[in-house]
């Protein structure tokens, strides 16, 4: 399925904003994305498996907050970074 | 080769490299911009490799390794991160703070130190990073989950300062900022701590002299004569010469007008009696600005029995600067160089041991770490 990438991990995904991704699951479809681009999951993704501070996860452009959401077939996933630092 | 100085900032880091003769430098960057580097390291025991402590404000804690003296770099591929909890919320690395090469017998071997407190070990290098097992828990004890970060140092408790004994890499100093921490000292290679805070005071227990719960700022063993270990906390300037157990308050021996609290301090490479630090003002509300807007370096040849200050070239008035823990080093050189980074973005250096300061560069952002690395010619 489809994942949007955002602007501070493209370094990860050579600079590719729209990649793909599989997984039955949002944990499972992140731990896909780090075998393709390997360390992505942990900026994202803290060692506890929380979502970082400033982070967000979208799927079909809802706003998730748990990592065991279901996904299927055709479904997209976005990655956000909320406004942060200064 | 030439020295360099590896200066890491709250928006990336920067290369300042000297001609042979420390005269002229040039600065060169940025790499990561944006990204808040804490610590940039080389590796001494090869001349080549470096490692950068990264995170950004949105992304999390990394370790960025180049070995070819910055021109390229790759990620870690396993950072410190700390072991998944089996029950309740579990700790997590909110930054990379320390990078501390290992023992020269081990060349593989790096230590990290981070906020909040853990302590890391690396055996390739540094490209993947686990937690020292003894270190899981408070050296002693303590119950680290409860500390409500609000009330924790400004930019959350770290662990700093590792410090190894060149004559046995079984034996390291740590020093922990935060209203739980104190040195602490293993000798077998981190499954067991002792409190090393005798004769130190702690800024914010009813005890002033606890076994610990003191607050180093930074720690400093000396590579040739490794039983003299001197410290700057947040309560003075203090040194010990093992085997004494006690350590002594040599900021005693400060002017009073200038006291004897900062951040940094930092060590001639070659005669353990002589050392310098930046004084800030500790007085009141706690500035941590040079005292009274007159910045200077206090510099010590007798093992802190008395001070010499050095400001020639420093603003004479009205410079309000700030010196982080990191952010002072020294050069290898003879005359040794004296060098250190300000929170407003200004390197400062000396190469005749602070008799005459010049500054090096201007207008970096908010400087975190300034080391010394010899760079190729």
């Amino acid at each position: 399925m489809k994942v949007w990438i955002p602007t501070p991990l493209l370094s990860y995904t050579d600079q590719r904003k729209q990649v793909e991704a599989e997984g039955a699951t949002l944990a499972e479809l992140l731990v896909d994305l780090d075998r393709r681009f390997p360390g992505i999951r942990f900026r994202v993704i803290d060692e506890q498996d929380g979502l970082r501070p400033h982070m967000r996860l979208f799927v079909n452009r809802a706003d998730v907050r748990r990592l065991d959401v279901v996904l299927g077939a055709g479904d997209e996933v976005h990655i956000f970074q909320a406004l942060s630092g200064g | 080769m030439s020295i360099g100085l590896l200066v890491a900032t709250r928006k990336g880091a920067w290369i300042l490299k000297a001609d042979g003769a420390r005269r002229r430098w040039a600065l060169t960057g940025p790499i990561f911009l944006g990204h808040i580097v804490h610590h940039m390291v080389q590796d001494p025991r090869d001349r080549r490799t470096l490692l950068m402590a990264a995170r950004t404000g949105h992304l999390g804690p990394t370790v960025f390794r180049s070995t070819d003296a910055g021109a390229s770099w790759k990620e870690a591929a396993r950072p410190p991160a700390f072991p998944k909890a089996t029950e309740g919320a579990g700790r997590v690395v909110d930054h990379v703070f320390w990078l501390e090469p290992g023992h020269a017998s081990e060349p593989d071997v790096w230590y990290a130190g981070t906020s909040p407190e853990g302590l890391f070990r690396s055996e390739d290098g540094g490209q993947s990073w686990e937690v020292v097992p003894g270190f899981e828990k408070h050296p002693l004890g303590f119950d680290w989950s409860i500390v409500d970060p609000k009330q924790s140092t400004p930019d959350g408790t770290i662990l700093h300062s590792i410090s190894i004994d060149p004559r046995d890499p079984r034996h390291l100093y740590i020093g922990i900022s935060g209203n739980e921490g104190g040195v602490f000292e293993t000798q077998d290679k981190g499954r067991s701590w002792k409190a090393f805070n005798a004769g130190t005071m702690a800024p914010a227990l009813p005890e002033p002299y606890p076994e610990w719960g003191q607050d180093p700022h930074c720690l400093r063993l000396h590579p040739l004569a490794p039983d003299v270990v001197y410290q700057q906390s947040h309560c003075g300037i203090y040194r010990i010469q093992r085997p004494a157990s006690r350590w002594e308050r040599i900021g005693e021996n400060m002017p009073k007008e200038v006291g004897d609290i900062g951040f940094a301090v930092v060590l001639h490479p070659r005669d353990p009696r002589t050392l310098w630090v930046f004084p800030m003002d500790g007085t009141d509300v706690w500035p941590r600005t040079s005292p009274d807007g007159k910045p200077a370096v206090y510099v010590s040849r007798d093992a802190g029995q008395s001070w010499q200050r050095q400001d020639r070239g420093l603003p004479a008035s009205q410079a309000w600067l700030s010196v982080r823990r990191q952010a002072m080093t020294t050069d290898a050189h003879d005359p040794v160089g004296v060098y250190f980074g300000t929170t407003n973005g200004d390197v400062w250096g000396s190469t005749d041991e602070g008799a005459q300061w010049s500054e090096l560069a201007r207008h970096l952002p908010l400087i975190h770490a300034v080391e010394a690395a010899e760079l190729g010619s």
